[in-house]
């Protein structure tokens, strides 16, 4: 995964509250290898109509450019599918912008490259009112949290660590590596202080 | 460690192998469970070159996409391929597998406590949010995506920044027909489904004391519909009781010597939470949803909110799930008509939540078709012992195998464009169960009521005058 800095491109308004993963990818699409791309599963419901057709009244359908999504609170709540991400980054997503995200949903996507930005809730309204109508340049600094739209500057908040990682594009299977004496050890301990972890030990 | 310690901070240290500079700890796993899901997971640790650190410790499952009938011959080839692949990756790996036709076959977060491999104590992790389930037994156990599978898969630890701990403390006894469901519902309606996000929820009290095994699962297993990832209630007498016996639990003196370890995994008694939340038990009615969102949840005696008269966050919210779920507001939920109900999923198809369906549904037919898919193979079994798949069949529903089923519909198992389900599921969203479909979370023993009736109504009355 290749780590960046700074990111400019396309702002799209999404206004929903709660977009959850089962509408950011219905299960149905899961069952796919990754090789073909996710990025046609899409919030692929919400796009369409009962017959299956893209709704040009739907903001995604209207700018498929965006890299940089504003979106209401709780965003990827719901369950743990890290394909949900992968639908968001396939069609090209770098930075969702939000007042809040489902915890795991945050994890999963820094751990695609992808930057969950948080904002206030005022922050995120304002935003989501400049964008109201037409989707805007716009650019994310890694290094000093702050997105800029036009002539607003707004500061997100982001884990440091989850800087760091989206900065270098680190997978965290290299930094465990470091620890590989330290999980030895412990793993030695724990079998010592509780046998029964192992199941088939203590029969 | 002091003595003002939470239950939560009791387990995080007892698995903090090493703690970073910006607090993130690397946390050693005991327990990691996979499911079909896992492809992704298991396809990226392939492509970095990487072995499962300890298969021994590892357990796979074939649930979500199990077809729950004609398993001998799976029509649809996505479906057969998902299972297939695991079962080849766990043979690959020396990964232990409850396939398709195992006896123990089921539900991963069913299966775990009923063959003793969730434990007072452990961490556990797996490939799914409703992972928390397991904390029911004062274990650390929280849902991660596939990145982190592979990364458990490679290393056997996770790393995870300590959550907030949050007390929710029920004291009272519940009223007839209110279960854990219930419970559940009521502080995600109050608290809101991201309410204790970054948070790991302890449920004390008495009522929680009360409660059984099953019940406490329930309870912990919608934690994540709170928000919070991590549920958790310390064990105790009710606990080592389910364990005992229990296939892959210690045994003997190996059980009294884990029993003592465990009989500390408590929170002290001058402990401090960072949030505190009380509930009082007698003020719970049987609880439904009626929006799209867990917390959009009423008692079943309530009428649909009016959205106007909403906060401005939650009114928005609120029409669109109207909307969607076809409803009027200001209307009372009972009486809402219905076409079909689910019993199944890792929430309420347990032993206990069968027979409570049952017990209303005895003698009775059911209005409209449903499902009722047992938790796993073993509590099918026990429920055919007690003679229930009768009692649903002979009220008209199907009685099938066991899996995920039409909570998340990736086996074929789906609710209709515009059909509205009674479910005793976890997650109401827009889709969930099928695109268009609308759900009605409740309790087991309200959706043996909505059978009855064809409609959304309150169990109690039904229940009046039939044996417990
Ligand atoms: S029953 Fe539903 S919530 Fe439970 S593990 Fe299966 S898909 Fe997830």
């Amino acid at each position: 995964m290749e780590g960046w800095r700074i990111h400019t491109g396309t702002a799209l308004a999404l206004p929903f509250d709660n977009l959850d993963t089962d509408q950011l990818i219905p299960a149905r699409f899961m069952s796919q290898p990754r090789d073909a791309g996710y990025d046609d599963f899409l919030l692929y419901d919400m796009r369409r109509d009962a017959h299956g057709n893209l709704d040009p009244g739907f903001p995604l359908n209207c700018d498929s450019q965006a890299s940089i999504l504003v979106v209401g609170r709780n965003f990827g709540s719901g369950s743990s599918r890290e394909a949900a991400v992968y639908a968001l980054v396939d069609a090209g997503v770098r930075a969702v912008i939000a007042p809040s995200f489902g915890d795991i949903f945050a994890s999963n996507a820094v751990n695609n490259g992808l930057l969950p930005a948080r904002v206030s809730d005022a922050d995120g309204a304002a935003l989501l009112m400049a964008l109201s109508g037409k989707p805007e340049s716009a650019s994310v600094d890694l290094e000093t949290g702050r997105l800029m739209i036009g002539t607003m500057s707004i500061q997100f908040a982001l884990d440091g660590a989850w800087r760091i990682k989206l900065i270098n594009g680190w997978d965290d299977i290299d930094l465990t590596q470091r620890h590989q004496s330290d999980i030895q050890t412990f793993s030695k301990t724990r079998r010592h202080n509780a046998p029964w972890v192992w199941p088939h030990e203590t029969h | 460690m002091s003595a003002h310690a939470t239950l939560l901070d009791k387990l995080w240290s007892a698995h903090e192998v090493y703690r970073a500079e910006d607090g993130a700890s690397l946390l050693w796993v005991d327990r990691h469970l996979v499911h079909e899901g896992s492809h992704h997971a298991f396809a990226k640790l392939k492509a970095r070159g990487f072995g499962v650190a300890n298969p021994e410790l590892t357990f796979a499952v074939v649930d979500h996409y199990a077809p729950t009938r004609g398993r001998d011959a799976i029509a649809d080839p996505n479906i057969a391929r998902m299972i297939n692949t695991l079962e080849q990756n766990a043979a690959q790996h020396g990964i232990q597998l409850f396939g398709l036709n195992d006896p123990n076959q089921g539900i991963v977060h069913v299966i775990g406590p009923e063959q003793g491999l969730t434990l007072p104590g452990l961490l556990i992790n797996c490939g799914d949010s409703h992972t928390s389930t397991h904390g029911a037994f004062g274990a650390l156990a929280f849902g991660i995506g596939a990145t982190e599978v592979a990364h458990v898969l490679a290393t056997q630890t996770i790393w995870q920044k300590k959550p907030k701990a949050m007390r929710i403390k029920v004291d009272g006894i519940l009223g007839p027909a209110v279960t854990a469901k219930d419970i559940a519902l009521n502080w995600i309606a109050w608290l809101g489904s991201d309410g204790a996000r970054g948070h790991a929820v302890e449920y004390s009290g008495s009522t929680i004391r009360d409660l059984s095994m099953e019940a406490r699962m329930t309870l912990c297993n919608l934690s994540i519909e709170g928000g919070a990832r991590f549920g958790m209630i310390a064990p105790d007498e009710t606990t080592f009781e389910y364990i005992k016996g229990r296939p892959f639990a210690p045994q003997g003196a190996a059980l009294d010597r884990a029993m003592q370890s465990w009989g500390d995994l408590k929170t002290d008694g001058e402990a401090v939470f960072d949030h505190d939340v009380a509930i009082d038990a007698a003020k719970i009615a049987p609880t439904v949803t009626w929006g799209t969102s867990p917390d959009q949840a009423i008692p079943i005696n309530g009428s649909i909110p009016n959205p106007d008269f909403l906060k401005a966050g939650r009114a928005d919210a609120a029409r669109a799930a109207l909307d969607y779920m076809g409803l009027a507001p200001g209307r009372p939920i009972a009486g809402t008509p219905i076409d079909q109900v689910f019993l199944g999923s890792c929430t309420n198809a347990r032993i206990e939540d069968l027979r409570v369906a049952a017990q209303v549904l005895s003698g009775q037919t059911a209005k409209v078709p449903g499902m009722v898919s047992p938790g796993s193979a073993l509590v099918k079994q026990q429920a055919e012992q007690e003679g229930l798949d009768q009692i649903f069949v002979s009220a008209g529903l199907d009685w099938v195998a066991s899996g995920c089923s039409m909570c998340v519909g990736m086996n074929g198992d789906l609710v209709g464009a515009g059909k509205r389900c009674a479910s005793s599921t976890n997650r109401n969203f827009r889709g969930r169960q099928g695109r268009g479909a609308r759900t009605h979370l409740m309790s087991p023993a309200m959706v043996a009521a909505a059978a009855i009736t064809g409609t959304i109504a309150d169990v109690r009355p039904l229940l009046k005058g039939r044996a417990a």
